[in-house]
């Protein structure tokens, strides 16, 4: 759970952005998050809000490991959060 | 090191830092050495990524009570199963579905008739009540990461017909307890980075002064694990207790002033028992006093007696959580583990979670340790 997931976003509407996991679009609510972002930027989301902004140098590995744990097997706990996650 | 350069896949870097760990504690020449981490997703990428295999055999990581489902206390649990009961709809997180209350889980109450939602988070619980007239129970858990979401939630307006049961909890002051446990064998630990990401890793100094022993904020990639232990180590080996940031790609020693606010705007730290461990001052998170419109348990009686008329069942009791949680045993020392408790199903709660040490143990099992068959 304390894991978060990593998406990117896709439009703004106030404190509500629209962000992209995996090819799963879902809502999430930016009141947490304390730098400001825009579209294209990736944030980590945590139960439906974004805690952190990734910083650009680090998109490319953290999006790497969870796809990887994506790619898991259907039991493993790792996937199975991150899916939870994107309910 | 920087850690940014950390690549989680790079096996040279890896057996580097494996090399480097098992180097620093044979310089400590005591065995064990033991640390503790207090996060479930730390224990899930050191059993998955088999992270384990590279520690020294001298080195034991032992997971905490980093498990938020695992700390919620049975009464708590009572308390939303009592609501459940009493014809409330109660809306929570998949994990708390099975987690065994005195008598009864959330899921026993479902399977009488009760009406249990899950969600993924605060805002689906707010968007159901917006469709119902019904009263809407949001059963919180989780610690500061989640508790700053409930927080931010309530700060920006809910329907009447919505509130919140808080089973949030603090992290920083169990690092006290368990350092104060007798017989701890605890001497750093492994704090999680989102939590940090939050509070600011300046929330950590004041135990690591007054307790005078060391605290790393590590990432998750397995590699960022391996270099925040080296860094631990270190620090045990050279006697100096201090703080030291190894997720600053995430966390300052500040953390995040504005979910800071909102955090302690709606709730103040009080004192309450974690599942299994101890009584923890300032552990558990409740509403403060101006939100008493949206507590559940100011809005509600909540009849938690009539759930103790029947028996507990027979094998809880036997249940070692607690112990595990502390780092006084492990899921091995359990009688029942993965033969009367299994996740398909679990006696106790850290067999439901799937950040609890029993289930993570039992998931990986099988390449959990291998210093043992090596
Ligand atoms: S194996 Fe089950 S009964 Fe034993 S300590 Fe773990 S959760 Fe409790």
């Amino acid at each position: 759970m304390c894991l978060g997931v990593p998406g990117k976003i896709v439009s703004v509407d106030g404190l509500v952005a629209t962000v992209d996991f995996f090819g799963v679009q879902k809502q999430v609510n930016l009141h947490i998050v304390d730098e400001p972002v825009v579209v294209g930027d990736y944030i980590l989301n945590h139960v439906g809000y974004a805690i952190r902004k990734i910083p650009l140098e680090d998109v490319e590995g953290t999006v790497a490991m969870y796809q990887e744990l994506i790619d898991g097997k259907p039991d493993d706990l790792m996937r199975q959060d991150i899916e939870g996650e994107l309910r | 090191m920087n850690t940014s350069q950390l690549k989680f896949r790079d096996p040279a870097l890896g057996r580097a830092l494996g090399e480097k760990l098992t180097t620093v504690v044979n310089q400590i020449g005591r065995d064990p050495v033991s640390v503790m981490h207090v996060c479930g997703s730390h224990e899930q990428a050191i059993a998955r990524f088999g992270l384990r295999s590279a520690f020294p055999r001298a080195l034991d990581v032992v997971m905490g009570p980093g498990c938020p489902v695992c700390i919620t206390d049975v009464p708590e649990v009572d308390e939303g199963v009592a609501l459940a009961l009493q014809g409330v709809r109660v809306a929570t997180y998949g994990d708390m579905v099975r987690v065994p209350g005195t008598v009864k889980s959330l899921a026993d109450a479902r399977a009488e008739g009760a009406r249990i939602e899950v969600v993924y988070g605060i805002d689906q619980a707010i968007e159901l009540a917006r469709q119902t007239t019904e009263e809407i129970v949001f059963f919180a858990t989780g610690f500061e990461t989640t508790a700053v979401a409930t927080a931010a939630a309530l700060l920006a307006g809910v329907p009447k017909n919505f509130s919140v049961l808080s089973a949030h909890k603090y992290i920083p002051p169990v690092m006290e307890i368990v350092t104060e446990m007798p017989g701890t064998r605890i001497e750093g630990f492994l704090a999680a980075g989102h939590a940090a990401v939050i509070t600011g890793s300046g929330v950590f100094e004041a135990f690591v002064k007054s307790h005078g022993v060391p605290v790393v904020v590590a990432g998750f990639e397995p590699l960022d694990i391996l270099a925040a232990l080296v860094k631990l180590v270190e620090l045990v080996r050279d006697r100096t207790p201090r703080v030291e940031n190894m997720f600053p790609r995430a966390v300052t020693r500040e953390g995040n002033r504005v979910a800071q606010e909102q955090l302690w705007k709606v709730f103040s730290p009080t004192g309450g028992r974690w599942r299994g461990i101890a009584h923890v001052p300032n552990g558990n998170l409740r509403l403060k006093e101006e939100w008493a419109a949206f507590d559940a348990r100011r809005r509600f009686k909540i009849d938690v007696a009539r759930l103790w008329d029947s028996a507990p069942p027979k094998l809880l009791g036997q249940c070692l959580c607690g112990e595990i949680m502390s780092g006084s045993k492990g899921p091995k020392d359990c009688p029942l583990f993965g033969k009367d408790c299994v996740p398909e199903n679990p006696v106790g709660a850290c067999m439901v979670s799937t950040e609890g040490t029993c289930r993570i143990w039992h998931q990986y099992g099988g390449h959990l340790d291998l210093r043992g068959i090596a």
